[in-house]
């Protein structure tokens, strides 16, 4: 069940993106949509009843000129009306206290060990302004220890009761101020807080692009710190997760655009494994262009916007802690050319 | 005879000693009246901070505000809107009418009362410093650490913001110290505690929930200060501070403080409801035990506000009781209004239109409140546009349509004037029809992913609509705000003269003139009910009887 009305009126929009709480794609998601129906059900009834009685009184015993100026019977109150109207209050909160309560456990489980055949993914998630760093840890109990950034791959599960789950969990951890987590069709929101690790964990069937951003104001950019978490079939995922533990190698003397990469000061903020370019302050580039978007999901990733973006990123993220480097060319080197080639 | 030519002699001097006798003033009248004064002031700016931001909302990817200043409007619009406009406000409207409705002459300290209305309006000058500074602070209006550390807040922006909020709560704290004072000690013969007028008995467990909520917030922004520039790191993470702490420390301010701004109103409205409805406040015992309820049990819920952190299930689970704890007497409050109405001779002048405003559009806001209380639900859709919804219609449906409720009621006791009944209903509908095309669509763009905070969004994610329809009720809810500016100010020269008892009330400050003299009352009354004035009225059938 879905808001079919807002989605309907939405879908004006070209090409609209479901972000729905109420089309969940994951345990979590759709233990927390089981909750809000009857949450929602529980107070459209209250709702109903109150306003009803508000506006029956209303209109009922509305002042009539002919009345007169007489005033109507005291009433001063009445013991068992409240305590009656204590007691059905107190009885709904009671029910809504149990259900809150089991769904709550059904949400917040805390992350088992990796171990081999799990089929569990566990990836550290670090929250910086304002972007995503991805450190994959583990897959299947074995270790992975590759880092990207931006756009997180999850292996998909096979539907049904009894198709192989592959679960991810999440490891949440901030390198500055507080950030949140949020990809609604996947699970609640988790806040990343610095000094804390907290957990999380989502698990989906379908294969997709889900959406989502930074749900904690962080900042200039807090807009531009945007989710995209691709549930890949699992042949998919092989083949993406083993291209993104691979080195690059270290950049021939000839290659002008490399030098020109190597010489600015991109170095001191990126990394590209492989190679002497070791800086963690920024997003790891060495596969950035197996990724969809640029700049945490606000831009397209194509060569033009990759240039645009490498000249001045202050006009497409006004704010972001990414100097403008110009034309990025030094020495006839082209910087945007080297980076194309880190696929 | 003598005093009213003294007093009509006066309308004959110099501004000069007009304005200087409203500076100098310790009489709670005028102390309440420059309090409603600056709050007003303050919410025209605070609404135009709104609606700068709505526009900026009004298509994805806008270019009329650019992230820092859209950062700094909200953070301000939050600020604003609850230490200058909110609070102010309603310690005005109780600085005015709990002296007479007690029957007493002045508040307990009249010049404690002063010196709190000039450290409040201080502390807002001081925050609003801030734009002369470079740019006002860009943390949000409840500041998560460690953006509020100087490694991420480098202009003193933070630090005027901070100050500011640490001089007006000494203002705000003053004020509760003298509404207990007052309460507890000035009552005129004959009204126990059990008998003052409800405003009253709400004025009193607001002012105890200031006494706990507001010296934790102080301390905190107190801290904040000593992190940004004496080298504290109570907050600073990267050296072995702690970013919750704040978050622990500010909503257990917080949490109560909707309380603060919430109470007063259910005061105002179990004033009015009942004389517009012509019957005494049914349950009056019970509304009184679940005020006193409500002002513990909100100590107790702070922190739903961080249900997203990652606490405990068991720590969750506890907040998630408590919060819909809260519920039952609020809910019972709205029961026992139902039932003064039921039955009654209703009549919907402007205050009583207010009031069903009120209880109509609160009792949405308290519903969507029970649902982020279930907080799975609240990891969804904390932080995101359905809270944004959610409070407004706490905020607006409650407090501020509480506001003019009462502003409504009391205006032709401060004036000695009626204000226009067709401009109030104009007023009404305005708003009403503003307010429910701005915050009902924000409840649906919450539920469709949309955070908070953000000073653009993408077109593709099924926001768009929804984000114009606020914008469009923003847009309609101004010239609701203009004409209440002009019917407050036109009728003080074209309305029709009040009387004492225009609306033929019960209470205390209907017994005085409008506007009463300095002294408030010629002869301090005896009472022996909740409503002297029905007492006198009927004296064949006194309240006293049945109490």
């Amino acid at each position: 069940m879905d808001l079919g009305i807002p989605l309907l009126l939405a879908s004006a929009d070209p090409a609209t993106q479901d972000l729905s709480i109420f089309d969940p794609a994951s345990p979590p998601a759709e233990s927390i949509r089981s909750l809000s129906v009857l949450v929602f059900a529980i107070t459209a009834f209250i709702f109903v009843v109150v306003e009803g009685i508000l506006f029956y009184s209303l209109f009922r015993f509305r002042r009539r000129a002919a009345a007169g100026t007489a005033e109507p019977p005291q009433v001063y109150g009445s013991k068992p009306i409240e305590i009656a109207w204590t007691a059905a209050p107190a009885l709904i909160v009671f029910v809504l206290v149990l259900v809150t309560a089991r769904t709550l456990w059904e949400v917040n489980v805390p992350p088992p060990r990796p171990q081999a055949g799990d089929n569990t993914l566990f990836v550290t998630v670090v929250g910086h302004q304002w972007w995503w760093e991805y450190t994959y840890d583990h897959y299947d109990g074995q270790p992975l220890g590759f880092t990207t950034a931006n756009e997180l791959h999850v292996p998909a599960g096979e539907p049904g009761e009894n198709g192989v789950k592959r679960p991810v969990y999440l490891t949440l951890r901030s390198a500055d101020v507080c950030h949140s987590f949020w990809v609604p069709r996947l699970a609640g929101k988790t806040d990343l807080i610095p000094g804390r690790e907290n957990k999380m964990w989502f698990q989906s069937d379908r294969p997709g692009v889900y959406l989502g951003q930074c749900a904690e104001y962080c900042g200039t950019q807090h807009a531009g710190m945007l989710l995209r978490v691709s549930v890949d079939p699992p042949a998919a995922f092989d083949a993406w997760r083993k291209n993104q533990a691979k080195e690059k190698p270290p950049p021939s003397p000839d290659d002008v655009n490399a030098r020109a990469f190597f010489s600015e000061t991109c170095v001191k903020c990126h990394r590209v494994r492989g190679t002497s370019a070791n800086g963690t302050y920024a997003p790891d580039l060495t596969h950035l262009m197996s990724r969809d978007t640029l700049a945490s999901g606000m831009i397209k990733n194509d060569p033009d916007t990759l240039r645009r973006w490498v000249a001045d990123p202050q006009k497409i993220k006004p704010g972001c802690l990414m100097p403008a480097f110009g034309t990025g060319k030094q020495d006839g080197g082209d910087v945007t050319a080297y980076l194309l080639t880190l696929d | 005879m003598a005093i009213a030519e003294y007093e009509s002699g006066l309308e004959r001097r110099p501004w000069t000693a007009v304005l200087h006798e409203w500076v100098t003033t310790v009489d709670h009248k005028k102390i309440g009246t420059l309090y409603v004064l600056m709050a007003v002031i303050f919410l025209v700016i605070a609404g135009c901070e709104a609606l700068l931001i709505r526009l900026q909302l009004l298509r994805p990817h806008n270019d009329f505000l650019g992230p820092d200043t859209f950062n700094q409007m909200f953070t301000m619009h939050g600020t604003t809107m609850v230490f200058f406009v909110g609070m102010p406000i309603l310690i005005g409207i109780g600085n005015y009418l709990v002296p007479l409705m007690i029957g007493a002459r002045d508040m307990a300290f009249p010049r404690l009362n002063a010196l709190g209305f000039w450290v409040t309006l201080l502390g807002g000058l001081l925050v609003y410093f801030s734009f002369a500074t470079g740019g006002a602070p860009a943390i949000g209006w409840f500041a998560y650490s460690p953006l509020t550390e100087h490694t991420f807040a480098r202009s003193p922006a933070t630090d005027f913001w901070a100050l500011g909020l640490i001089v007006s709560g000494i203002g705000t704290l003053t004020a509760a110290v003298n509404f207990i004072a007052t309460i507890l000690g000035m009552r005129a013969p004959g009204m126990a505690l059990r008998k003052v007028p409800f405003f009253v008995w709400t004025m009193l467990w607001t002012s105890v929930l200031i006494l706990f909520a507001i010296p934790p917030l102080t301390a905190g922004l107190a801290m904040v200060l000593l992190d940004r520039n004496l080298g504290a790191h109570f907050f600073d993470v990267q050296n072995g501070g702690s970013a919750l702490l704040w978050q622990h420390v500010f909503w257990f301010f917080g949490h109560p403080e909707v309380y603060i701004l919430i109470l007063p109103v259910f005061g105002m409205v179990s004033e009015i409801i009942p004389v517009f409805s012509r019957k005494v406040l049914f349950g009056y015992e019970f509304m009184a035990a679940a005020t006193a309820a409500i002002a513990f049990i909100s100590l107790g819920v702070w922190a739903h506000h961080m249900f997203a952190v990652g606490m405990s299930r068991t720590a969750d689970l506890f907040f998630v009781v408590s919060t819909f704890l809260v519920s039952i007497p609020t809910g019972i409050k709205f029961f026992n209004w139902l039932a003064t109405m039921y039955g009654g001779r209703i009549s919907l002048a402007s205050p009583m239109l207010f009031c069903i405003g009120f209880l109509a559009m609160f009792l949405i806001g308290g519903l969507t409140g029970i649902m982020l209380g279930a907080a799975p639900f609240d990891f969804q859709l904390t932080d995101s546009y359905f809270v944004i919804g959610h409070f407004h219609f706490v905020l607006i449906g409650g407090t501020l349509f509480g506001v003019f409720a009462g502003i409504h009621y009391w205006y032709p006791k401060v004036t000695g004037r009626m204000l226009s009944e067709r401009l109030a209903r104009w007023q009404f509908w305005l708003l009403l029809v503003g307010f429910l095309l701005t915050f009902g669509p924000m409840h649906i763009s919450g539920m469709l992913g949309m955070p908070r905070r953000i000073y653009t969004y993408e077109a593709d994610r099924g926001w768009v609509f929804w984000n114009q329809l606020t914008t469009i009720g923003a847009i309609v809810q101004m010239p609701s705000f203009a004409i209440f500016v002009y019917n407050i100010f036109a009728s003080l020269w074209n309305g029709r003269p009040a009387g004492e008892d225009p609306w033929d009330a019960w209470t205390l400050e209907w017994a005085t003139t409008s506007p009463p003299p300095g002294y408030n009352f010629e002869v301090i009354p005896t009472v022996h009910s909740r409503r002297p004035l029905w007492d006198q009225k009927h004296p064949d059938d006194p309240d006293w009887q049945y109490e």
